[in-house]
């Protein structure tokens, strides 16, 4: 028997105090075929997961600067090194794509919204970037239908990073319709140099079931991520 | 006890629509003549005995690792009077 037919994709679902999206994002892993593991704040343990999924919410209450304070947590202090070095996937959605800026592994930072409103509402992206840890299993240009809820998604970097992030193909999705938030160029998600660590605003673990979703285009990030597991572990071990 | 004041201030370069708000609200009840208004955080930082530069140099890294996002806010440290 391969280890793949033994084995299955085990990633972690971080909950921070204030995390609210933890258990959607650990239901749209299990949905995708990976086994969700719960990882807590307090625990510098990563319970030797495959990939991290920092979730959506209000992390500390969005005290100081939305993710400054959860950046910090005993938690990261584990993940940053891990991530930085390309090894662990990780996947930032909303507050999590905030701690990823706060932690700088990922550059640029959150901003309040340009029109000062929490904007709650379906959100056509455009995916430009298929080439990540998270996004293999669409194809590029592909629109897809999720969910944005947010107060500060406002992307904002220097002129610089934006042409260097533009150049690297590192903006990984893009608001496709109308600017909701005032992000810099449209962008609602970018990756690192290495492709394993991703950010986006929108929620794709919200559009993973007809029931629940606006659609279920947002399962392609948990599949995605199955199968570049898959892809890595070395066949017949 | 002595008290050390960071002022975190965005970038100018950074744009902030509470600052804009506020402007907005400044003129719709009669203040004239303000051109713009930024909105900051001050922290007001308690540290034990007197303030030499040794402690100004740690709320200065204090301000650099958790007050500040230095990607998109400036800080300034000093001795309140």
């Amino acid at each position: 028997m391969t280890r793949s037919v033994l084995m299955t994709a085990r990633v972690g679902v971080v909950t921070f105090p204030g995390s609210l999206d933890d258990k959607d994002a650990a239901r749209a892993v299990a949905l995708a075929g990976a086994e969700p593991v719960s990882l807590w704040h307090g625990d510098a343990d990563l319970k030797g997961v495959d990939a991290v999924v920092l979730p959506g919410g209000f992390s500390y209450g969005d005290y100081l600067r939305c993710g400054a304070i959860a950046r910090f947590a005993p938690l990261m202090s584990e993940l940053v090194p891990a991530a930085r070095s390309g090894a662990l996937p990780v996947l930032g959605i909303c507050n999590g794509f905030q701690i990823l800026c706060e932690s700088h592994l990922l550059p640029g930072a959150l901003t309040r919204n340009s029109s000062l409103r929490f904007v709650n509402r379906e959100q056509r992206l455009r995916v430009e970037n298929t080439s990540t840890a998270w996004t293999g299993d669409y194809t590029e240009g592909q629109e897809i239908l999720v969910v944005l809820k947010s107060g500060e998604g406002s992307y904002v970097a220097d002129e610089a990073t934006l042409d260097e992030l533009e150049a690297a193909d590192r903006v990984v999705v893009r608001y496709a319709d109308a600017n909701p938030n005032g992000s810099r160029r449209g962008i609602a998600g970018i990756t690192n140099e290495h492709g394993n660590v991703v950010g986006l605003m929108p929620h794709p673990e919200h559009a993973v079931e007809a029931l629940t979703g606006p659609s279920t285009e947002g399962l392609g990030f948990f599949t995605s991520i199955l199968a570049h597991l898959a892809a890595r572990t070395p066949a017949g071990v | 006890m002595a008290r050390v004041v960071v002022d975190v201030m965005l970038k100018p370069e950074i744009l902030d629509p509470q600052g804009q708000a506020i402007a907005g609200a400044c003129s719709r009840l009669g203040f004239e003549g303000i051109e713009q208004v930024r909105q900051g955080k001050r922290f007001e930082v308690e540290v034990e005995g007197e303030v030499d530069e040794a402690k100004i140099a740690d709320v200065r890294r204090l301000a650099e690792t958790l007050l500040a996002n230095t990607v998109i806010e400036e800080f300034r440290v000093h001795v309140a009077s």
